[in-house]
């Protein structure tokens, strides 16, 4: 099978001026991706799956990996020279900055027809926030159906043209994105609002008498 | 309003009017589960009705979903070896492997021969014990309650017997590590294996000659949720329904992963996809495992189980990813891992095969009765552990 550089460069000469970087995996398994601009990653996956080359007809795997905010230390030495004539005083200077993190959309390829794969493709979301869209691959590879959904309910990326983008494994009420990794858990999973509080205290009003509100005020 | 339910004042139709127009009545919504014995768990189907014949089918998951994967992302990589266990609870030395495998990819770990071949006889019983299990309950769906059940059951307990002799478990085996297995198998073991393996044939002779010719379940089961192949692939669907529909794709041929490549079985394929060939498939599928059983206890040498390099303590992958994957009974079981170098795994991830076989429910079920949805998801095969994790 062709190396993912390989694919990368056909991709860039069937959609010149696309966004396709390649991303090495350090790994002893050495599977390395395909990291996917957000505007061409439709009709680079429906190359993928229809060129005869490749026909990566299979997704098998589709998930999400959270990337939160990252500070990077940086130390760099300036050398500031001495007035009176001496060797220069050399000091180190520390900037600290805020590498944005973003939700990536992992995409294992196979082909059935060529028994071939896997190609790896990523996608990635601007930030972690309100800029999560990115492009459903459902209408491409079926098997994204739930996986996306799944997706979706656990990290929170919102797909574009998902047919039915709705929670999967969590119940419907449910806030939150637990597999993201500043996700804290709630205290009580089945504490929900009741009546009784407010009940309780309008009672009370009513019957000032009877302090607590009991049966026979 | 007329008794028969037409306005008086409407316009003469025809003489004869059909008892179907006659009765014609709303859509009905039925919530079949998550408390249904034929939907072998929780698991919960929002069928809509007209008549008797589903126009939709809306499959509901989570009653058991307990984060599977941020556990494993808050335990250590050994850590997660137990759990693993308890996806599909069936095959437990299956999901086992498939884990075990992945962290040995990620790791550039190498495992002994002694061990693959372990690997390959656990595997290939828990195969057995899956696939007998599917033929007792697919029958138990279709109406044949108990007989067929409890006979699947008798073989079964007896490769549970095995496992627990060898593991200490008869489900929750727990028994492969990064580098090998946990306990070597002793000579009796291996005996008993090769007996179970030589007579299990006999029982499939038994178990078809009683069931797969029968009437009942061929009218149940053939032409009943025809699956072709082109949707197939498309919906990711693997393991013996894909192959059911005809498409010729075994993870043991196509990867070769283990020792496999030194085996000789055959991939049966079906030629309608339908569910009595997902049925069939799985009897064929057996008599292979029966042949590779064969072969690996006859072969199996003598050695050390684990390599002597395998680091279990203080085990910290260099950093990297890897997505692995194996052909477990139900279909591709893959595990996809990213290691920041750190005594955890930074994103630990299951593809679940019986979840991602569950995307096609309702093109299988729609225009079919209730009564061949309850067959359609029996063949289907699916173990809510491993669906909701």
């Amino acid at each position: 099978m062709e190396t993912s550089e390989q694919i990368r460069d056909r991709i860039l000469s069937r959609f010149p001026g696309a966004s396709v970087a390649f991303v090495a995996n350090p790994g002893p398994a050495a599977q390395h991706s395909l990291l996917l601009g957000a505007d061409n990653a439709r009709a680079v996956a429906e190359f993928l799956r229809d060129d005869p080359g490749l026909r990566l007809d299979f997704c098998s795997n589709v998930t999400g990996v959270d990337w939160p905010d990252r500070e990077i230390v940086e130390t760099a030495k300036v050398s500031t020279p001495d007035p009176a004539g001496g060797p220069a005083k050399v000091t180190e200077a520390r900037t600290r900055r805020i590498q944005p993190g973003f939700l990536e959309v992992v995409y294992h390829l196979y082909s059935m027809a060529l028994k071939h794969g896997p190609v790896v493709l990523r996608l990635r979301t601007a930030n972690r926030k309100d800029r999560v869209e990115l492009p459903s691959l459902t209408p491409v590879w079926r098997s994204c159906e739930f996986q996306e959904r799944e997706v979706f309910d656990l990290f929170g990326v919102v797909f574009s043209g998902h047919p039915d983008l709705r929670r999967i494994l969590m119940w419907d009420g449910f806030k939150d994105h637990p597999m993201r990794k500043d996700y804290a858990e709630p205290d009580d999973y089945e504490w929900e609002p009741t009546p009784h509080g407010d009940v309780l205290a309008k009672a009370r009003r009513h019957y000032p008498a009877a302090g607590t509100g009991g049966a026979n005020p | 309003m007329s008794v028969s339910g037409m306005p008086l004042d409407s316009a003469p139709g025809p003489l004869v009017r059909s008892v179907r127009d006659e009765f014609h009545g709303d859509l009905l919504e039925v919530s079949m589960g998550p408390h249904h014995p034929s939907t072998h768990g929780v698991f919960r189907m929002v069928v809509t009705l007209d008549g008797e014949t589903i126009t939709k089918l809306k499959p509901v998951f989570g009653y058991l979903h307990r984060n599977h994967e941020k556990i494993g992302e808050n335990t250590s990589y050994l850590g997660s070896m137990p759990y693993t266990d308890r996806l599909d609870y069936l095959c437990s030395m299956t999901n086992n492997w498939a884990y075990a495998l992945a962290v040995e990819r990620l790791s550039g770990q190498a495992v002994p021969e002694r061990a693959e071949y372990l690997r390959i006889i656990l595997a290939e019983l828990t195969r057995l014990l899956n696939h007998t299990c599917l033929a007792g309950f697919l029958l138990h769906d279709s109406g044949a309650s108990g007989t067929p059940l409890m006979y699947a059951f008798r073989e079964r307990e007896k490769i549970l017997d095995l496992f627990e002799s060898l593991s200490g478990s008869r489900m929750m085996c727990n028994y492969q590590r990064f580098g090998g297995c946990r306990a070597d198998a002793p000579a009796p073991w291996l005996g008993a294996a090769r007996a179970l393996a030589d007579n299990f044939g006999r029982f499939l002779d038994e178990y078809e000659e009683l069931i797969t010719g029968n009437e009942i379940l061929m009218a149940r089961t053939q032409g009943v949720g025809r699956l072709p192949a082109a949707l197939a692939v498309s919906a990711g669907v693997t393991g013996p329904m894909l192959r059911a529909a005809g498409v010729d794709y075994d993870v043991r041929k196509v990867d070769g992963y283990g020792l496999y490549p030194r085996f000789s079985f055959r991939v049966p394929l079906g030629a309608h996809g339908d569910t009595y060939d997902r049925y069939m498939i799985r009897i064929l599928e057996m008599r292979e495992s029966i042949k590779i059983l064969q072969e690996a206890l006859r072969d199996i040498p003598a050695g050390p189980i684990m390599d002597p390099k395998a680091k279990l303590r203080g085990f910290r992958p260099k950093q990297g990813e890897v997505y692995s994957r194996i052909e477990g009974p139900k279909g591709e079981i893959g595990f996809y891992l990213i290691s920041d170098g750190g005594p955890n795994p930074y994103r630990y991830r299951v593809r679940p095969p019986s979840f991602i076989n569950l995307t096609l429910l309702e093109d299988l079920c729609l225009g079919h009765t209730v009564a061949d949805a309850v067959v359609i998801l029996g063949s289907i095969d699916i173990v809510l552990g491993e669906v909701d994790r």
